[in-house]
């Protein structure tokens, strides 16, 4: 394995996005939406390809616009079905979530002869090429995915440090919140507003296959260790940078062991959350499948006799 | 722009190019709309998104292993076979989340799609570096692609959903039971798990053929869209599964169709996109469960609630204005009104508008109300049935008389006929006679008219 500078901007970048994507994912997850992220990703593209077909452009402010109305649609979109229609939630974000991606798709096909956008593009990124696009920030020159998917950390972190209460309160109990007065509606929008938002920042740079995944995984993760919102989130965040890391690695080195050339970091990274998942999965402190079983066997920890003494 | 003959012939299977599509996409609708429907009942719609992402990692497998054993790595049914090999593996992990943690189903199945689905990506890119072997067309397993089937893939494609369809038949009654009352099920001692992972089984089955031809994310569509639309239509079981059928079955057919006219259009996305369309259609038109249907009752029990309130009102004022004489229409003024119910001033005026238009009142001097001839008679009978059933509820479900009211009053206005009698027969102890005087002529049909 040879390890440059390029790959430790590809690490950063990927760590940068998945800490960005495990912020609201937690939220996503206490709100028994995680499907939501998955919805969202797939629906984004027709508005990337509206805003690129009136742009011309793959100028970020307009991709950005596009996507995040897309993603705010695709919520309004869930929601009016569930209500008006009486259809189970899930349904309607399927529904919704699979004819805006037809969309997508035929109007990218529409324009393929003069756009080069491809709709593989958007669910695997090139998370390879980024730290080949750089722009320069004070005169440092750092790679605009980097910068691009900072930003959204940065936006992320700071809606969720201002808002954390009213955000906790409404994922626990939102008919509490309701009563108290808490605009719980503007809440769930604005929530869908982030993941939109952080998913079109994803998609230019890594591909919204890590953004599923990194929605979802590392706040799973999260759960099984901690019942604490608080340590939920630093645990989310923790394991996503962790499983950028490994998936990096693992870019590297897994196909050599199977005689092939390369693979994709963003798939790899969302094989590596799932290996985090499943190393909580077995041997969290209280939860774990594993440290359960030690229990039932030896009993309670606490009653264990002290060897020392013996 | 292609002409009226060509369209013709797609639609009605004539054109040798695009029978084979056009027919397997139906054929393929209705075993989705089928199984979809099971799938819509047990809430599980979202499974088959995770399960067809799950098939990826198996198609990029498969594919590897059947070129290392010096096969082209092309052959559908090996391909399928892996789909199907790691869609299972997907629902297994899923279970086993939901067994062993804390976790909702929805994060089990988020994480199965992520997971898997970064695995099949990855694992596409490694096997596409493959020597000897051109791994190009496997991506189209993401998006779909039609036009490339030959007859062979037909068959299997055909059979697959015909054993699907079948399947749902034959197991009619234990997905019945399951999707309405698992606890009622297991309970019985139907196998339950054995039927959700035999319900399973056919999602899969369904969501593998399908990757071929919509591709893995749109095939999600299919299992959804049209048992949702068709849910609409009816609140009965068996003509759901009809109908989800045929919504399946015409989006295949008239998708496919379109996309073979015009060669720029992906099939998977018209496929889609026609769908949608009918899910729209049925959600605002459907008689059964409808936006507008649902709309027009609503209002129309509404109007019925409000004016055998007002007319309710009414009797009760003259009631208390006759003292212990018999009660008999005069006017009364309308401020007496307002204290009855918790009405504002324009929605009493309302209400009072459509009693005029319904000739339950007559025109009186400003301030006042008077019933008209027919109004006075609904409201004698409103005021009856109300007080019938606030009787029965004191006399047979121990409810306090300081407290009937409100609890008669959510009732009595869909007391039909027969129950009105019923509880009369009930309450036969008590004096009901309704008064009217007697005939003063004789009601037997005379000898000589």
């Amino acid at each position: 394995m040879n390890w440059t500078g390029f790959d430790t901007w590809i690490v950063v970048i990927g760590a940068l996005c998945a800490a960005a994507c495990a912020l609201p994912g937690c939220f996503l997850v206490l709100r028994k939406m995680s499907m939501m992220g998955d919805a969202i990703s797939h629906a984004v593209l027709p508005g990337l390809a509206i805003a690129f077909l009136v742009t011309g452009t793959r100028a970020s402010v307009a991709m950005f616009l596009g996507a995040a109305v897309a993603g705010v649609l695709t919520a309004l979109f869930t929601q009016w079905i569930t209500r008006f229609g009486n259809v189970d939630r899930g349904a309607a974000m399927g529904i919704v979530f699979t004819t805006l991606f037809a969309i997508g798709l035929l109007l990218i096909r529409q324009a393929a002869d003069h756009v080069d956008l491809d709709p593989g593009c958007v669910l695997y990124g090139a998370i390879e090429l980024t730290p080949l696009d750089l722009v320069s920030l004070g005169g440092l020159p750092i790679p605009r995915a980097a910068l691009v998917n900072g930003t959204v950390l940065l936006l992320n972190l700071g809606i969720i440090a201002l808002l954390y209460k009213e955000l906790k309160l409404s994922s626990f109990d939102p008919d509490l919140a309701d009563t108290l007065g808490y605009p719980s509606q503007f809440l769930h929008y604005l929530l869908m507003t982030m993941v939109a938002v952080t998913t079109v920042a994803a998609f230019e740079s890594v591909g919204s296959i890590i953004v599923i995944a990194m929605l979802i995984v590392p706040p799973a993760t999260a759960l099984l260790l901690t019942h604490d919102l608080l340590k939920m989130l630093l645990i989310a965040v923790g394991a996503a940078v962790l499983s950028a890391l490994g998936g990096h690695l693992g870019a590297l080195v897994v196909p050599g062991w199977f005689g092939f050339e390369s693979t994709t970091t963003s798939g790899m990274i969302a094989l590596a959350a799932g290996l985090v998942f499943t190393l909580a999965w077995l041997f969290s402190p209280k939860e774990g499948v594993l440290t359960r079983r030690f229990r039932e066997k030896v009993g309670d920890p606490g009653s264990l006799p002290d060897t020392n003494t013996a | 722009m292609p002409d009226l003959r060509e369209i013709l012939e797609v639609l009605l299977l004539q054109n040798y190019n695009t029978r084979l599509v056009v027919l397997s996409t139906t054929l393929l609708g209705i075993a989705a709309g089928l199984v979809g429907s099971f799938l819509l009942l047990r809430k599980r719609s979202l499974m088959g998104d995770a399960l067809s992402h799950a098939t990826l990692p198996g198609v990029a497998i498969a594919f590897a292993v059947m070129v290392a054993l010096g096969g082209s790595g092309k052959s559908l049914p090996g391909l399928l076979l892996g789909a199907t090999l790691s869609g299972i593996a997907g629902v297994a992990t899923m279970l086993l989340i939901r067994h062993t943690t804390r976790l909702r189903d929805d994060v089990a199945m988020g994480f199965v799609l992520s997971v898997f689905f970064g695995v099949g990506v990855a694992s596409l890119r490694m096997v596409q570096s493959m020597p000897g072997a051109s791994a190009a067309g496997l991506e189209s397993f993401i998006y779909g692609k039609t036009a490339s089937m030959v007859s062979s893939d037909f068959l299997l494609i055909s059979l697959v959903a015909g054993l699907s369809s079948l399947a749902c038949l034959l197991f009619l009654k234990e997905f019945l039971l399951l999707c309405f009352d698992d606890g009622f099920a297991a309970a019985q001692g139907w196998p339950t798990l054995f039927l959700d992972v035999l319900l399973l089984g056919l999602v899969t089955a369904v969501t593998v053929i399908g990757l071929q031809s919509v591709g893995l994310i749109l095939v999600i569509a299919f299992l959804i869209t049209p048992p949702t639309a068709a849910r609409f239509w009816t609140q009965r079981l068996i003509p759901m599964l009809l109908i989800a059928a045929l919504i399946g079955g015409i989006s295949g057919w008239l998708g496919a169709s379109l996309s073979a006219l015009t060669p720029q259009l992906p099939a998977g996305a018209v496929i889609v996109i026609v769908a949608a369309l009918l899910f729209v259609l049925s959600m605002i038109f459907a008689p059964a469960r409808g936006v507008i249907p649902r709309w027009i009752h609503q209002s129309r029990l509404r109007r019925k609630v409000d004016r055998q309130h007002l007319l309710r009102a009414a009797y009760e004022i003259l009631e208390v204005q006759a003292g212990s004489a018999p009660v008999v229409n005069e006017p009364f003024p309308l401020a007496l009104l307002l204290t009855k119910r918790s009405w504002t001033p324009r929605q009493l005026r309302r209400i009072l508008k459509t009693a005029r238009r319904e000739d339950h009142l007559e025109p009186a001097a400003p301030d006042k109300i008077l019933l008209s001839e027919s109004g006075f008679g609904e409201a004698s009978r409103a005021t009856r049935n109300h007080r019938l059933w606030e009787t029965y509820l004191i006399q047979y479900a121990d409810i306090a008389p300081s407290h009937v009211d409100r609890d008669a009053d959510m009732v009595e206005h869909i007391l039909g006929a027969k129950l009105v009698r019923q509880l009369e027969a009930y309450l036969s102890d008590h004096d009901l006679a309704l008064p009217v005087p007697p005939s003063p002529h004789s009601l037997e049909p005379s000898a000589n008219p």
